[in-house]
């Protein structure tokens, strides 16, 4: 069986296979859970200042397997309480990664501190959510506010910082640029694509927020692509993410150039059990492609950059 | 993957608690959800007080502005609904004690008449703050089943908890099961009674809700999620091993406790 083992940004993780921001991540016992079921990482919820109950319903619209749209808001329990959860989850060994947004620099960088206090492994920046006022997409879309972020973050903690990038951008490849002269050990890419629903009946926008975030399968090939730019653009590692449903959805994504990658609306179609599946289908389907190692395969789709097994095969 | 319908009939049931009923196709098991869309409001779980047939309905009580408004809905307007969600209570019961405080009785009511239908015993044991509030009194006697009831105020039955009743109908009867929604506290309490007398306790448990989909965590009750895992829990997966009775989360996942 290949090795699914990786080493990223001086992290030691069992599996590639981690649990996505914004699910199962609100309370520690589910983070907990998250990571009994095999997954590799575990990303919290991200956490502001305050507390914040998030927009009211509807907040998701799910198109049966194809995609799923949200605008949840942000809703977290805030830094002062969030901590508690964090214990939960690491008590139950669960690598816990800590995400959080703020609204400045500053607030990044006071956040990280915080949470790097609760014992997380590492610190990803939510530079990309599409739909709240003040933050995410709002603070994190050009290159020069995420490279002040990422700087001012990193000068801030000593875990690992990585920053999670928007995909509406004309240029994401170029915040990944920004990310890594900011200092971040790492970029995940892609958060979800800003989008809408609209009621026919009713007249109007499903999500009570109106603008949203689409995210699953339909996304994949967008954060493929996203991937594929990046690995071209900087040294750091990449964390691809986006409708990975299946072993092979994951593997586009390692042979773009993604050296691990998060799971998120799949937990919602298939239940939290889809990370032992992913797990002991992308083991197996290295064996059957040529791969020893997970970390092989990654960028092997580029041009020059063809990995020793696939040349030791002469493809 | 909502479907928009109009209500049909709007039916204070008392003077806290309002039905809601609506044509919806797919079919609904006691014990299941639905999330109900009021535009330009709210989503709201709702357990189905009414599942058989094409009317479904929801029984909702007033607590606050947004319930209020969903009470203030007229025959005629549109609602959206998704689901059903979550999981059912087992209708094949012999002898069933069903014990509802206050709106507990609204999902209680179609899962006991789909044990009578079944052609299995139930007894009730409806709580409520005063008398005009016991919920669905009348439907409970119509299938058949033996209502005590207990008020906060003594202004009908017992005076107190419907606890007191529980343990005088499981001293005096025996049960394959106990079905219990209301306050959690009060869940708790018939639980232990349950557990006395050997007697498998059910509980249907509420929490804030907002994908339904088990990813948002919003539900989230221990180990589990009760948009998936529940509504509908044994007793003994949640008392002692989860903060049941204790705290649920806000919207923020903030715990706030009972």
């Amino acid at each position: 069986m290949a090795d699914l083992g990786v080493r990223i940004a001086g992290l030691e993780l069992r599996n590639p296979l981690w649990l996505a921001s914004g699910i199962w991540g609100e309370s520690g016992e589910s983070l907990a859970g998250a990571w009994r079921a095999g997954a590799g990482a575990v990303i919290t919820k991200s956490i502001g200042s305050s507390p914040r109950p998030g927009y009211p319903n509807p907040t998701v619209e799910s198109y049966e397997r194809w995609g799923m749209l949200n605008a949840m808001g942000l809703p977290n329990p805030g830094i002062e309480e969030y901590p508690r959860e964090i214990e939960t989850a690491r008590a139950a060994g669960a690598l816990v990664i800590g995400s959080v947004f703020g609204g400045t620099a500053e607030e990044f960088a006071a956040l990280a501190t915080r949470i790097e206090a609760a014992g997380v492994a590492a610190i990803e920046l939510n530079l990309s959510c599409p739909h709240a006022e003040g933050f995410g997409t709002e603070v994190g879309g050009t290159p020069e506010e995420v490279e002040q972020i990422v700087r001012a973050t990193v000068r801030s903690v000593r875990v690992p910082v990585i920053a999670k990038i928007t995909p509406n951008s004309a240029d994401p490849a170029g915040l990944a640029e920004a990310a890594e002269r900011g200092g971040a050990r790492a970029v995940s890419a892609i958060n979800t694509l800003r989008a809408m629903a609209i009621d026919l009946r009713l007249r109007r926008p499903v999500l009570s927020h109106g603008l949203g975030g689409l995210s699953g399968p339909a996304i994949r090939p967008v954060g493929v692509a996203c991937v594929w730019q990046i690995y071209d653009r900087v040294k750091i590692p990449i964390v691809g993410v986006g409708g990975i449903l299946t072993p092979d959805d994951a593997l586009e994504y390692v042979m773009a150039g993604a050296a691990a990658v998060e799971i998120g609306t799949a937990v919602a179609f298939d239940g939290i059990s889809v990370f032992a599946r992913l797990r002991d289908g992308l083991s197996r389907r290295l064996d059957e492609l040529g791969f020893a190692r997970l970390d092989e395969a990654v960028g092997a789709a580029h041009p020059g950059r063809r990995s020793a097994a696939a040349a030791a095969e002469g493809i | 993957m909502r479907t928009d319908v109009r209500v049909t009939d709007v039916v204070r049931e008392t003077p806290s608690t309002v039905t809601l009923r609506f044509p919806y196709e797919p079919p609904i098991d006691p014990g299941q959800f639905v999330m109900i869309w009021l535009p330009g409001e709210d989503e709201l779980p709702m357990s189905v007080s009414y599942a058989g047939g094409v009317s479904k309905g929801v029984t909702i009580k007033g607590m606050g502005e947004t319930s209020r408004r969903f009470q203030s809905v007229r025959p005629g307007d549109w609602v959206g609904i998704r689901g059903p969600y979550g999981n059912r209570f087992d209708p094949t019961v012999r002898r069933l004690l069903v014990v509802a405080g206050g709106s507990g009785a609204a999902v209680l009511a179609p899962a006991a008449e789909a044990v009578r239908a079944r052609g299995g015993a139930v007894d009730v044991a409806l709580g409520a703050t005063t008398g005009p509030e016991l919920l669905f009194r009348d439907r409970f006697a119509a299938m058949g089943a033996a209502v005590e009831v207990a008020t906060d105020d003594g202004s009908e039955g017992t005076r107190g908890f419907v606890t007191e009743v529980v343990a005088r109908r499981l001293a005096a009867d025996r049960y394959d099961a106990v079905w219990t929604c209301g306050p959690e506290v009060m869940m708790e309490k018939v639980a232990r009674l349950g557990a006395a007398r050997g007697t498998p306790v059910v509980f249907a448990v509420e929490r804030h809700m907002k994908c339904a989909l088990g990813m948002c965590d919003a539900c989230a009750l221990g180990p589990y999620h009760v948009c998936v895992d529940g509504p509908v829990f044994p007793a003994e997966r949640l008392l002692g091993a989860t903060e049941f009775a204790r705290f649920h989360r806000d919207a923020s996942g903030r715990r706030r406790s009972f």
